[in-house]
């Protein structure tokens, strides 16, 4: 291996990390960017997503892309009754109230995922058609490390189509500034709460699946590092943009890389790094790297 | 009437206090959640399967209390807290995890509360601590064995190591057989790569990139049975070929469903397989293991049965359910009899025996050798 393809392969392995950290930090900042809360749970509604995919493969006959499709959307209502029963009664109190309730929530969805799923982890059940390796030279990469930047992207262009070209998005975008003038004008809150749920907790979901794909260990406390990671990368994009999330999860995953990869003494400070750029962010810009255009909030 | 319902009530309690007397608790802490999960719940089966064939001791019921400890250091010490003060125990079992061990080890020190370990091979478990023992063998042994075998059957001259740094039965058996095997070679260069990851980590690319780079002949990988499968994967998706060695951790139904096929060709040591039974109290407890759950039992389970029962065997051989009598008969354990071999306990506590080397073949893990203790 010559010293250029050591890079290219570990610059490649910061992508596939980076782009899994940006997927579900998109579903983080889209909730805080319209409610202005921060969903503490939303790494245990990916946790859930990736089971109920591991249940549906496993236990159905359904084809594994359907399954894929399927789950995803039966977490989004998940979501939807989350925020009915931890949020909803909450609302207009004092947003440490919300905070809390929110962190309750994280707990309560880790716990009743220890009673129902158990303890022992599970193996992920990944697709023989996302399982297989490309060598390019010196490089190896595995069909899913493509898949998941290009699944990010995707999303990441349509979630920007909707927020700024569709009625609902509009709505979406009238809601964050300021929501009883919003339901003045005869927004629908409740409606377009539960709409940025369920595409919130869908979005958690559809990570939680790619995550699986490449880590396909299965554990009921699997969400709360990469949910975590997930929201320091929404922090340090600047919370609530959708494109800030998504270069702050590049950033977060080729910095982990490339700190095991070319400071090894350092590899178990690897999750410490995380946290020691959220803190130089809140520091240096607080809003974050691309927080300061305020129109452009989702 | 209502003298006679206090009457009763006083009548009932008496009895009640009368027959916690006669039962004898035995308290086990083990990781039933988190990542040492599946280590855990193998464990407790055997300590279970144990209690149902002998529940009577010096003509006394005995009651186990099983405490989860989460996987978590600090858990571990509140688990056998709780044990001592809150259940009262006798004697400890656990735990599974040589980290959880030593977290626990100076409170049972201190509340001299004798404790067998299953399954922890670190050295420091045991030393210098007069209330912990344990049924298995420790890490310079394991750490060597696994050296003789990489040197010695598959002709290995270079090796990288992977080591788990939070785990101090990885860091531990790391080093034995980092030791062992510059040893073996003769060559202080041998170990062409040394890196490391916590528990809990996902990703290995960065790593495992390296030790490509370095080309070693084998890679010696001891860690919790979940992080090691996801290594493996990584590895084999970036190209390395080479032989992945480990230890009695990686005896788990998971690591061979996360693994797949990456881990196919995987050799490590452990403690004792069905496949070949050393004392007749191996086949006692392989059939009755087989009746209970239908499958064959691992090292885990046989480790759990023997801590319960050479604690039981001790109480009846010192005539007393005192902590401090079991502690002394468990310190003159010579001989007894186990499902995992012949247990005889050392100055520090430690037992002497075999190690079983085992590969994962088709799916599932097949017996290679015994290696008789140097």
């Amino acid at each position: 291996m010559g010293d250029v393809s050591i890079f290219l392969q570990h610059l490649t392995n910061g992508v596939s990390l980076g782009s899994l950290y940006a997927l579900i930090a998109i579903g983080y900042t889209m909730v805080y960017g319209i409610l202005r809360l921060i969903n503490f749970a939303h790494g245990d509604i990916f946790m859930l997503g990736v089971y109920l995919t591991y249940y549906g493969v496993t236990y159905t006959s359904l084809p594994w892309w359907l399954v894929f499709i399927l789950a995803p959307l039966l977490t989004g209502f998940i979501g939807i009754l989350l925020e009915r029963v931890a949020y909803k009664p909450l609302r207009g109190s004092a947003r440490i109230t919300i905070l809390i309730s929110a962190i309750g929530a994280s707990f309560l969805l880790q716990n009743l995922g220890i009673v129902i799923f158990g303890g022992r982890p599970r193996a992920f059940p990944v697709p023989q058609m996302l399982n297989h390796v490309i060598r390019l030279g010196g490089v190896s990469i595995n069909v899913v490390t493509f898949i998941i930047p290009a699944v990010t992207i995707v999303l990441l262009l349509g979630l920007t189509y909707f927020t700024t070209k569709t009625k609902t998005g509009l709505a979406m975008r009238a809601l964050s500034k300021d929501y009883e003038t919003a339901s003045l004008m005869g927004i629908d809150i409740n409606k377009i709460i539960s709409i940025t749920f369920l595409m919130g907790s869908f979005l958690a979901a559809i990570g939680g699946i790619l995550w699986g794909s490449r880590y396909p260990q299965l554990m009921p406390l699997m969400g709360s590092m990469p949910g975590l990671k997930s929201f320091i990368a929404a922090v340090v994009g600047g919370i609530g943009n959708i494109t800030g999330a998504v270069v702050g999860g590049f950033i977060l995953g080729l910095g982990e890389i490339m700190l095991v990869a070319f400071l090894p003494r350092l590899s178990g400070y690897r999750d410490a790094f995380a946290f020691v750029l959220l803190i130089i962010i809140l520091l240096v810009k607080p809003s974050g790297l691309m927080g300061d255009n305020v129109t452009e909030k989702v | 009437m209502k003298k006679s319902v206090v009457l009763l009530l006083v009548l009932m309690l008496a009895v009640a206090s009368s027959a916690s007397a006669e039962v004898i608790k035995i308290g086990v802490f083990e990781p039933m959640t988190g990542p040492n999960a599946a280590g855990g719940e193998m464990t407790v089966e055997g300590i279970e399967l144990a209690l149902e064939l002998r529940g009577e001791v010096l003509g006394k019921k005995v009651e186990i209390v099983v405490v989860d400890n989460k996987s978590d250091k600090v858990e571990a010490a509140n688990a056998v807290s709780r044990l001592i003060e809150r259940e009262k125990v006798v004697a400890i079992i656990g735990s599974y995890g040589s980290s959880l061990s030593m977290a626990a080890g100076d409170i049972v020190n201190k509340a001299k509360v004798p404790t067998v370990g299953c399954s922890p091979t670190n050295p420091l478990v045991t030393l210098n601590n007069p209330y912990y023992f344990r049924v298995c063998f420790i890490d310079p042994f394991q750490g060597t064995v696994m050296a003789n075998y990489a040197v010695n059957e598959l002709g290995a001259k270079t090796a990288a190591v992977i080591q788990d740094v939070t785990q101090d039965y990885s860091v531990g058996l790391s080093k034995y057989f980092v030791d062992a095997f510059r040893q073996l070679t003769g060559n202080q260069a041998s170990i062409v790569e040394m890196s490391s990851y916590n528990t809990g980590d996902q990703d290995f690319t960065a790593q495992l990139t390296n030790v490509k780079n370095k080309m070693p002949d084998i890679v010696f990988a001891p860690g919790n049975y979940g992080e090691s499968a996801l290594l493996i994967r990584q590895a084999r998706d970036l190209g390395i070929d080479v032989p992945f060695l480990g230890g009695d951790t990686w005896e788990a139904p998971e690591f061979l469903t996360i693994g797949g096929e990456a881990v196919e060709g995987a050799v490590f040591s452990t403690h004792f397989t069905s496949e070949a039974p050393v004392t007749e109290e191996s086949e006692v407890f392989l059939a009755a293991y087989r009746e209970k759950f239908g499958r064959e039992a691992n090292a885990f389970a046989a480790l759990g049965y023997d801590a319960y029962m050479l604690i039981l065997d001790v109480i009846e051989r010192v005539g007393s359910a005192d902590s401090q009598a079991i502690r002394d008969g468990l310190a003159a354990t010579e001989g007894f009899v186990g499902a995992t071999g012949v247990i005889t306990l050392d100055v520090n506590g430690d037992a002497v025996k075999s190690a079983v080397i085992n590969q994962v073949d088709g799916g599932k893990f097949i017996y290679l050798t015994t290696v008789e203790p140097f």
